[in-house]
């Protein structure tokens, strides 16, 4: 009797610890979903509060007098005398006659300094679109250079970033923004333009565009190779060792870190097929043997999901092995291969590593037009512009890195869509 | 002719091969009653006759795409006289480059000597005829394939059957693909490697502690061996990967078991796609986080508290690759955790067990041999990641276990050794295929082992 009593007492007095070390437990699985969510939230607002800012550019207004005699242009269609026109003297100019105070060579040199140096071939491209313009005066929005951007962005926050401005320039600016005579524009820089060394100018449409290619042919070799492969593993394949070894493969190849794909195409595709660097041909390559065990192991559970009823019906009405498949399991099966192949495109998209081995990297300002011009992808022109030293970098890299994730956000939405849509549940 | 458009008038022929095939069987089968007298269905003739008409010739165009290049190169380079072929592999390669350059138009040949001229004339000419030849031999292997196909067609003809042969051997052509990619890797490293061994003795790269690849250009200079002793960077890899463990697995576990077991359905459905938001982001824009944003931080608190923390250090590159990892170990547990039967928690609750106990004692005991392969696959991948390290990492290899050091790892030593224009047989880059060698093998041996106890322990409870 006394014995259960102590029992008793022993687990009242146990009861209360128990239950705090119940909710302490909870606490913990709370705390760390917290960190989590937190992280991604500190990630997003990071990058967006870095880049947002990206999306507009400083712009002056200058008066520009397109002075024919000057230039030595008589007619806007001669292109040989537009190659050779002094551009730049028409900014300079222009700058000259706003600031009719500023002499001395230091201080003009300083005052060419607020626009860009890219202004001239701007220019000349607004008077060939516009040949009336000759020997007339317009004022117009100049881009500014990437300093002054920097400089008033931060200023018009309240927190000025000046270090890279001389007294005199900081004062220009303020002149400006009494008259008006600076302000933020949509950047179409941005979205319209290769890369550049000058971060005013530099865009990512070129990236975009190699992206674009370098997708196309992943998607195109790795999408119907890899559904083949799991048509093959999973309706024709006997049990045997091989098909076991060709699963261990995939599996492990799904696990291998992708900078071990650079190496491989390095060493297969460029030193023994000599195939050309810095291609999309030559990353395609690589990014689908990266993505074919994805993409292999999503069909294959969607092939499993169709029920095994399907195949029998097929075959009991004499329908071929091939015309089971084929007319039956893989238009059923096809919405979740289709979701498996944009989540593969999706890691395509953003992966790197692989893609710096075989010369991707390159500094490229032309945008590629085909599959043999040499490109670069978005997520490696990020981390180009991420290693650049020049301040205005940071908030054009935050802004690639937010046109990188729309397009994998659209990718997911639109393979969690489709799941949803037209995945079936038997 | 152009190599695409050849493709395309392949594909052209094959097209026709279709059409024609079944044309004939349909022929064949009106005067005998319709197309049930056929063996096949006249789809069936048709892709037969395609199948002969356009396989070989493909097959054709693409060895010859392959091999034509390093034989014209070695007809050119032949040629040549033997004193002006130099003796060198790279000099060898420039001179074939220049020469191929040459022969493109690419380079102009002003002031060109006038033997690589004409071996650039002749390169051009072996070009050209290559392409005729080819576009010759492979019309008219279509041609063949097609007339055979044709001529194939009968009523009796198993057409059906004999797609089907095709068709098998083609998925099973595609399914093979994961194991040419393996061997690709494994010969591509471990080829390159040996050759890295044959000047530095493996034991040195493993064992050695000193890391400087820095070869001289000149044979004579000073100090022209650089010294690869691979330790520092091993060491680097296993202190920012252990950094990452120590964040991902506490949180990513606990996340996965308060998502399984406690949180209520709302919850779930939200908190778990937000996480799994952070597998999705892709790692050059962790890098990016940890280089521009949680190192300066964590310099800066370190400076408040007195600590020198450097602004590459291990931790910042850690303390990112651990979030990067969380969603991956709490979707790998969540997996594991769901599968443990109900049974196992009610007998556990009826006993009169809190639900925290009954989560220590018997869910995670149940589920532990998912869940260490889970984290065994985490680490595999930490180990592997690159971007993150190559941003926020340092360069010097540095032999240290301080997370606020700087030090670097075995991928951003591939990276550094084999970004830019390098020889491409120097020890220097050679090094990066012995790095990815060891890469390979580490991470293969902890996946073939973490796969291993999920397929074991799986279907323990089903």
């Amino acid at each position: 009797m006394s014995n259960s009593t102590d029992n008793l007492q022993k687990i009242k007095s146990s009861l209360k610890r128990r239950s705090r070390s119940e909710s302490r437990f909870r606490w913990y699985g709370r705390v760390a979903i917290i960190i989590g969510l937190a992280a991604v939230l500190a990630l997003f607002v990071d990058i967006i509060s870095k880049g947002h800012g990206a999306f507009k550019a400083t712009y002056i207004q200058v008066d520009i007098h397109y002075d024919g005699d000057r230039l030595g242009v008589t007619s806007s269609a001669d292109k040989s005398q537009l190659m050779q026109a002094n551009w730049d003297a028409l900014v300079k100019s222009g700058l000259r006659e706003k600031f009719s105070d500023v002499s001395g060579r230091r201080d003009k040199r300083q005052l060419y300094k607020l626009v860009s140096n890219g202004t001239g071939f701007d220019l000349k491209e607004h008077l060939v679109a516009n040949p009336l313009l000759l020997g007339e005066t317009e004022s117009q929005w100049l881009l500014a250079d990437d300093d002054i951007d920097t400089y008033y962005k931060s200023w018009l926050d309240g927190e000025p970033y000046d270090a890279r401005l001389t007294k005199k320039q900081i004062q220009w600016i303020d002149q400006l923004h009494q008259q008006g005579d600076i302000r933020l524009q949509l950047n179409t820089n941005l979205l319209t333009r290769g890369d550049s060394r000058e971060p005013e100018q530099a865009g990512i449409y070129g990236a975009v565009m190699g992206s674009l290619l370098t997708l196309l042919l992943t998607l195109m070799l790795s999408f119907p190779i890899g559904v083949a492969a799991a048509i093959y593993l999973e309706e024709f394949a006997t049990k045997n060792k091989f098909t076991d070894f060709i699963e261990v493969n995939i599996n492990n190849l799904a696990a291998v870190p992708s900078i071990i794909f650079g190496l491989l195409g390095l060493a297969v595709f460029i030193n023994f097929f000599h195939v050309p660097r810095s291609v999309p041909i030559m990353g395609g390559l690589v990014l689908t043997l990266m993505t074919l065990p994805t993409i292999i192991i999503t069909s294959r559970a969607a092939i499993k999901s169709v029920p095994p009823s399907i195949r029998e019906a097929a075959l009991g009405m004499g329908a071929s092995r091939y015309q089971v498949v084929l007319h039956h399991v893989l238009p059923l099966a096809l919405p979740g291969m289709l979701t498996g192949a944009i989540i593969g495109m999706a890691q395509a998209l953003g992966e790197t590593a692989p893609l710096l081995m075989i010369g991707m990297v390159a500094f490229i300002v032309d945008i590629p037009q085909g599959f043999t011009d040499p490109a670069t992808v978005l997520p490696v022109q990020i981390f180009l512009w991420a290693d650049s030293p020049e301040r205005a970098f940071i908030e054009k890299t935050s802004a690639a890195i937010m046109v990188l994730l729309s397009f994998l956000l659209i990718m997911n939405i639109s393979a969690v869509w489709l799941r949803k849509r037209l995945e079936r549940r038997w | 002719m152009e190599s695409s458009n050849l493709f395309l008038l392949m594909l052209a022929l094959g097209a026709c091969a279709f059409y024609i095939g079944r044309g004939r069987s349909l022929a064949i089968a009106s005067p005998l009653g319709g197309v049930r007298h056929l063996h096949s269905l006249p789809n069936y003739y048709g892709l037969n006759a395609l199948l002969w008409c356009a396989l070989p010739s493909m097959g054709l165009l693409i060895l010859w795409l392959v091999l034509d290049e390093p034989v014209i190169n070695s007809i050119v380079m032949g040629a040549l006289p033997a004193e002006l072929v130099p003796s060198t592999k790279a000099d060898f390669n420039l001179l074939l480059n220049k020469i191929s350059n040459l022969a493109d138009g690419i380079m102009s040949a002003d002031g060109q000597p006038a033997f690589m001229v004409a071996a650039a004339e002749s390169m051009a000419g072996l070009r050209v005829i290559s392409q005729w030849v080819l576009t010759a031999i492979c019309l008219i292997l279509a041609t063949i394939g097609l007339y055979w196909g044709w001529r194939r067609v009968a009523a009796e003809y198993r057409a059906r059957q004999s797609v089907e042969r095709v068709m098998e051997n083609l998925l099973l052509a595609c399914a093979c693909l994961a194991i040419f990619t393996t061997v690709g890797i494994v010969f591509s490293v471990l080829f390159e490697s040996i050759q890295f061994f044959r000047s530095v003795p493996f034991f040195d790269f493993v064992f050695g502690s000193d890391w400087s690849p820095q070869t001289a250009i000149r044979e004579d200079q000073v100090g022209s061996s650089g010294s690869f002793g691979a330790v520092p960077l091993f060491v680097g890899t296993l202190l920012i990967s252990a950094v990452a463990m120590f964040v991902a697995v506490p949180i990513g576990l606990m996340s996965a078991i308060y998502l399984a077991e406690y949180s209520s359905k709302s919850v779930r459905t939200y908190a778990k796609p937000a996480l799994e938001v952070l597998a999705g982001v892709p790692t050059v824009v962790y890098g990016f986080f940890a280089a521009l944003t949680v190192a300066p931080f964590l310099r800066d608190l370190g400076a408040d508290f007195g600590l020198t923390i450097s602004s590459e250090s291990a931790l910042a590159a850690g303390l990112v690759m651990g979030v990067m990892i969380i969603p991956f170990i709490s979707s790998l547990a969540d997996d594991v955790i769901t599968a443990v039967p109900q049974a196992m928690r009610d007998g556990s609750l009826a006993m009169g067990a809190t639900h925290s106990e009954t989560v220590r004692k018997v869910v995670i005991p149940a589920a532990l041999p998912g869940i260490v392969a889970g984290i065994m696959l985490a680490i595999s991948r930490a180990i592997g990641e690159t971007m993150i390290v190559v941003m926020a990492a340092g360069l010097a290899a540095k032999l240290t276990a301080n997370p606020l050091e700087s030090v670097t790892t075995v991928t951003v030593q591939i990276v550094t050794l084999l970004t830019g224009d390098q020889e491409f047989d120097s020890p220097k880059t050679l090094a990066a295929f012995a790095l990815g060698l060891m890469l390979f093998t580490v991470t293969l041996l902890l996946n073939i082992f973490a796969l291993h106890i999920v397929k074991k322990y799986r279907e323990q409870y089903e």
